[in-house]
């Protein structure tokens, strides 16, 4: 779909957002977190019916650590202390989630995890309660970790209409497939 | 003045990271905040840190930072008065 080697993040993340046309006023202010994950959510949004009733389940490893560091490095030396504001609002990595949400007009439930490895069983069943319950018609769902110059984002949209069965075992298959694609590329 | 006004605009652009931007597509008037450049809450308190910062400028009274931050122009003159590094 994009491709770019070699490159570091702020470079690849720009040239990707102008490759998919990602238009969303905040984009640049945004931290690395919140940049990844919401151009991955935009690539599947986009090409989908506007749904407001779209629940968003996110899970990584890191957290918010990249935002983290950054504050933490404001903040460490007392006769210069000068916390970035625009740094701190982004010291939690549910904020991310909320960048989709106002870009895409989400109404619906949402929640952000942290785990040591991607967690398939913990993936399947918060989307599939939330769609059971009708508490939401579908939920964008996936694992997007930024950890210094290491990052990566597998999102996937679950709905009645998909074509590809919501199982455990298939969520599992499809991202060790891309992840074995990305690592060979 | 007109160097404090370039240096704001640069240290904007920078620190508020307006991408895409270049000093010279801001006027001195352009309004910061609403129509103009379109900053948000956020981006105020990242100006005031800026003021304190940079320019040895507490702003305590909000209704007085709505007013400092109208425009460039109006922003380099309190700077110019008020500065104490």
């Amino acid at each position: 779909m994009f491709s770019l080697k070699n490159i570091q993040f702020p470079h690849f993340i720009k040239a990707a957002a102008t490759h998919f046309k990602t238009d969303y006023p905040k984009f640049y202010k945004m931290d690395n977190l919140s940049k990844l994950a919401l151009l991955s959510a935009d690539i599947l949004l986009k090409g989908n019916d506007k749904n407001e009733d779209t629940a968003i389940l996110l899970f990584n490893r890191a957290s918010s650590l990249d935002s983290d560091r950054k504050h933490q490095a404001a903040i460490s030396d007392p006769e210069n202390f000068y916390p970035s504001p625009s740094v701190f609002v982004y010291t939690l990595p549910n904020i991310c989630i909320g960048e989709i949400c106002i870009k895409h007009h989400l109404h619906s439930e949402n929640a952000f995890f942290v785990f040591d490895t991607f967690n398939p069983k913990h993936l399947f069943f918060n989307a599939d309660y939330l769609l059971k319950q009708n508490k939401a018609t579908q939920a964008l769902c996936g694992w997007v970790d930024f950890d210094d110059k290491n990052y990566e984002a597998f999102l996937y949209l679950v709905s009645e209409n998909g074509i590809i069965a919501h199982q455990q075992e298939e969520i599992e298959r499809i991202y060790h497939s891309h992840k074995s694609k990305a690592t060979n590329d | 003045m007109t160097e404090l006004k370039n240096e704001l605009k640069e240290k904007i652009i920078d620190i508020l990271n307006l991408e895409d931007l270049f000093i010279s597509d801001i006027d001195d008037n352009d309004a910061l905040f609403g129509d103009g450049l379109g900053l948000d809450s956020i981006d105020a308190l990242e100006l005031i840190v800026m003021l304190d910062r940079d320019f040895g400028i507490q702003l305590t009274d909000p209704k007085e930072g709505k007013e400092v931050f109208k425009s460039i122009s109006v922003l380099a003159e309190y700077i110019a008065e008020h500065r104490t590094k």
